[in-house]
């Protein structure tokens, strides 16, 4: 299967998913093993309503998106993915009213498990928001029930 | 004739009010839907289920970062609940205030440095439970254990740990 088929299946995928879409998530650029989305500033998902700060959990949830996407758009073309752990690292507070962007680079994958590395920034992106880093589990063509 | 009064564990109750007026004011766990409840001594947190919540429609389970965000709220209320809110001189006028009267909560909000999710099971489209664990609580920084489950308490569908950065008291 080339790139491109398998990066649809992975765009298609990540638009039908109901919490990234109630977040207006979007898919930037996904091609193997390497994926880029980003989502809108909203104020439902503010986490302190005297700052208008966005809550950590939903950077974590666009990471979450955006590293099991790039786990979908690897060349060893995974049929299916879920997380297994994601460990996420704050660095500082996203800009109220800026869009959030996360880059993920599934950089290893073996026979059962995905590697990935993310980073989430805001407008400013010489300083990053928030880093991941996550193990996902994989199911391939001859491991699928 | 005369009517009982039920009796409660002394500060319980106004603690819970002041944690769920807490809750009120972070309009991301308000959307998520979250809600607190105190249970055999113990604050747990719930989240109760709503399709919007959900990561795999196939399946179908709740997405990881909808999970991963109740696990650190779950953290951050345990903080605001065990910690923060015991050393609090609050009196009647605090309780009583909400977001429409401005607030005095939020710089009492302990910032996440760090948190780590074990996703154990696919979150089942039914409603989710978590109940937090203070490991260590510093005067700079805790630690927080957290662990969720669905049908059956002892059938955890996630554990998260975690370090934060604790609120300045004399701000």
């Amino acid at each position: 299967m080339n790139f491109n088929k398998q990066s649809n299946i992975a765009r298609q995928f990540v638009q039908a998913i109901p919490f990234s879409a109630e977040l207006s998530m979007s898919v930037d650029l996904i091609e193997n093993g390497f994926a880029i989305m980003s989502m809108p500033y909203d104020t439902r998902l503010i986490g302190n309503s005297d700052t208008a700060i966005i809550h950590g959990g939903a950077v974590t949830a666009l990471l979450d998106t955006c590293s099991g996407a790039a786990v979908m758009s690897h060349s060893a073309a995974p049929l299916i993915t879920s997380t297994l752990d994601f460990r996420m690292d704050y660095m500082r507070s996203a800009t109220p009213k800026h869009r959030i962007t996360a880059n993920a680079e599934c950089y290893h994958v073996t026979r059962s498990v995905a590697f990935v590395r993310a980073t989430a920034y805001d407008e400013d992106e010489a300083r990053p928001v928030a880093t991941a880093a996550g193990a996902f589990t994989v199911q391939f063509k001859s491991t699928a029930k | 004739m005369t009517t009982k009064k039920i009796q409660i564990e002394p500060k319980v109750e106004p603690r819970l009010k002041l944690l769920k007026n807490f809750v009120f004011e972070m309009p991301y766990a308000h959307f998520l839907g979250i809600d607190a409840t105190h249970k055999n001594n113990k604050l747990v947190t719930i989240l109760p289920y709503s399709s919007s919540l959900i990561g795999n429609p196939m399946l179908p389970a709740l997405h990881g970062g909808v999970t991963a965000s109740f696990l650190e709220i779950s953290a951050v209320l345990e903080l605001y609940w065990g910690v923060i809110s015991t050393n609090w001189r609050f009196n009647s006028d605090q309780l009583n205030r909400t977001s429409s009267t401005g607030s005095i909560f939020h710089g009492q909000i302990p910032k996440t440095i760090d948190f780590t999710i074990d996703y154990l099971r696919p979150g089942q489209p039914t409603d989710a439970y978590a109940e937090a664990e203070i490991k260590r609580a510093g005067r700079r920084y805790a630690s927080v254990y957290v662990e969720a489950w669905q049908e059956d308490r002892k059938k955890l569908y996630a554990q998260a740990s975690g370090h934060f950065l604790m609120p300045n008291n004399n701000e």
